[in-house]
């Protein structure tokens, strides 16, 4: 099954191989692999360097400076610090960190070696998903075979350097892909998130240092440091250097995993990539980000993929997840589906995320149901931002993101669905 | 129920008796269980081993989707209920489900041989409409296609249970 495709003419970060197997640990080295790791322990600083050049931004949603975090890491004196690669990935939508952990275990592994000798940590977990038990199976065996030879565990490649990584598996909580949530579930406890701050990097496992970041990122870094910061701003733009794995699925000829550089627009992702709509349907709206996301109308695809222009634009590029819709798709469907899934992730901490969703979710019944006035409909958008605005962690600020940009693009979609919509085509004078 | 002490007696020292360890180890003790789920003895030992009180493991093992306290069958199905498998035709495969398991999604079957789920995304967006099946997923399905790989697996438990 060839599921990754990717266009000729580009560089790129990821080697997928056939990806029809995941590529061994002697292929990978063919490659170039653990190049960088050498390189890496030859000067640490150099490849620190060489990670804050490169402008490397996380890539699990909140696209957070990586090599600042590393730095942040450096800055701290305790002893004991652990590193976390957040496996957990739970949006709606997306499947680039199973593929990585399915297809390129070696280049994620060598990713999260160099970050933990760069952050000082020892000791490191990678927090898998639960529903990816083939993930979990290869990733255990690639760690194996990286310790026998010699990559990984004690004196990593005959240097001073030791790292001790151990999978932890998830158990079904699309919560723990928030960093304190995870850290919460590794202890023992509920995936329930914490204050911040203390961020991970002062108090996390533990209560001791602690540098978590997502699959995606820490693949990231081998090809940095091999090829060099230079090369990798050679790929994407000023503002967001190199590539993003891009999920798109849909309503599009070819779904699948692609690696899109920085500055591509969303509408050459469809087009191009994608190979445009799969049936003679015209294209209505596109749901960028994953449920977390907002869904967008045609108009707005023109948008590089670059996280400043998307953040002007109010797009979340987020998990990289892109869900292209056609004409005889429901938005509102779609967006009630979506609250669904918040109102069953949603683990009942704080109150604006807890009631909120329970309102937000009796109204869009009701709304879907055609019983709703137009009365609810301002609830609705009023309900929400409260939400957004309110909420204690991530998933609650952001589960409204779909609703709101619906409401902005498609509102005809839910008045038409409204009792009172006829009243108000009268005392408007228009259709609604 | 000494069968059953032992049996999260075993897994606890093999993980560790650590909090650390909890969610490793109910998910252990559910994997091990015939009826995939972690009973009210197996949250009790648990508790005792790790020194903690029940209702610390009771809190974390309530918490998590994927853990259980009720019995289920011995092959769990799960659909996938969010937005791309939804629009893919979700529906139409969970009629076919539950027309052929007998059952609604969140029931076993009386023979204890399936429980039908709903599970939020499984990274296979890429196919949908898409189930899982213990640890397969199935991709790109019909319902036509559902109904064959449940009389799969029907016939494969019948010859387990002749053999």
């Amino acid at each position: 099954m060839s599921t990754f495709r990717e266009l000729d003419g580009y560089d790129r970060v990821f080697n997928f191989g056939n990806c029809d197997s995941s590529v061994s640990l002697s292929e990978y080295q063919q490659t170039g692999g653990y190049e960088a790791l050498r390189m890496a322990i030859g000067n640490p600083k150099q490849a620190l360097e060489e990670i804050c050049r490169a402008g490397l931004r996380g890539r699990g949603g909140a696209a957070f400076p990586a090599g600042l975090k590393l730095k942040m890491m450096q800055g701290n004196t305790e002893k004991q610090r652990y590193i976390v690669c957040n496996a957990d990935e739970g949006e709606p939508g997306t499947f680039k960190d199973r593929f990585i952990m399915n297809h390129i275990p070696f280049q994620l592994l060598e990713g999260l070696t160099i970050a933990a000798i760069l952050a000082g940590a020892e000791n490191g977990f990678v927090y898998i998903r639960h529903e990816y038990p083939l993930a979990q199976e290869n990733i255990k065996r690639s760690i194996a075979e990286a310790e026998a030879a010699g990559l990984l565990g004690d004196n990593i490649l005959g240097s001073e350097f030791s790292l001790h990584l151990k999978i932890f598996s998830g158990a079904g909580s699309y919560l723990c892909g928030e960093e304190t949530a995870l850290l919460s579930s590794i202890e023992g406890k509920k995936g329930r998130p914490r204050v911040k701050p203390p961020f991970p990097i002062e108090k996390g496992l533990w209560g001791k240092p602690t540098l978590i970041n997502n699959v995606e990122t820490l693949a990231n870094i081998p090809a940095i440091i091999a090829k060099g910061s230079a090369w990798y701003r050679t790929l994407g733009t000023e503002d967001s250097p190199g590539t993003k794995l891009i999920s798109l699925s849909g309503d599009v000829k070819k779904r699948g995993l692609y690696e899109v550089p920085f500055g591509t627009t969303f509408r050459e992702i469809i087009e191009n990539f994608g190979g445009g709509m799969k049936e003679v349907f015209d294209l209505k709206a596109v749901n960028i980000g994953g449920a977390s996301g907002v869904v967008v109308p045609p108009e707005e695809l023109d948008c590089p993929m670059e996280y400043g222009k998307c953040a002007e634009r109010g797009i979340t590029i987020g998990s990289g997840a892109v869900y292209v819709m056609d004409e005889q798709r429901s938005i509102l469907g779609n967006v009630h589906n979506r609250v669904h899934f918040f109102l069953h992730e949603s683990c009942g901490k704080c109150t604006p995320c807890r009631e909120g969703l329970r309102q937000v979710n009796r109204i869009i019944d009701r709304v879907t149901a055609g019983e709703a006035s137009l009365k609810d409909i301002e609830n609705l958008e009023r309900f929400t931002r409260c939400m957004q605005e309110a909420s204690f962690c991530g998933l609650g600020q952001a589960a409204g993101n779909s609703l709101l940009s619906s409401l902005k693009y498609f509102r005809e979609e839910y008045e038409n669905s409204c009792v009172d919509c006829v009243e108000k085509t009268s005392e408007r004078g228009e259709l609604c | 129920m000494e069968k059953l002490r032992k049996a999260v007696g075993d897994i606890v020292s093999e993980l560790g008796p650590e909090k650390g360890s909890l969610l490793a180890i109910l998910l252990a003790v559910q994997d091990a269980s015939p009826e995939s789920y972690v009973s009210e003895e197996a949250v009790n030992e648990i508790a005792r081993l790790l020194n903690t009180s029940r209702s610390m493991v009771y809190s974390t093992a309530s918490f998590y989707s994927e853990i259980s306290l009720m019995p289920r069958g011995r092959h769990i199905v799960r659909l996938c209920i969010n937005a791309p498998c939804e629009d893919a035709g979700k529906e139409e495969i969970r009629k076919a489900l539950e027309k052929e398991l007998g059952i609604k999604l969140g029931e076993t079957t009386q023979d204890k041989m399936f429980s039908l789920e709903g599970v939020s995304c499984l990274g296979a967006c890429f196919m949908s409409p898409a189930i899982k099946v213990d640890d397969k997923v199935y991709g790109d399905l019909t319902p036509a296609g559902a109904v064959r790989v449940m009389r799969e697996l029907k016939e494969a438990a019948k010859n387990e249970h002749i053999s």
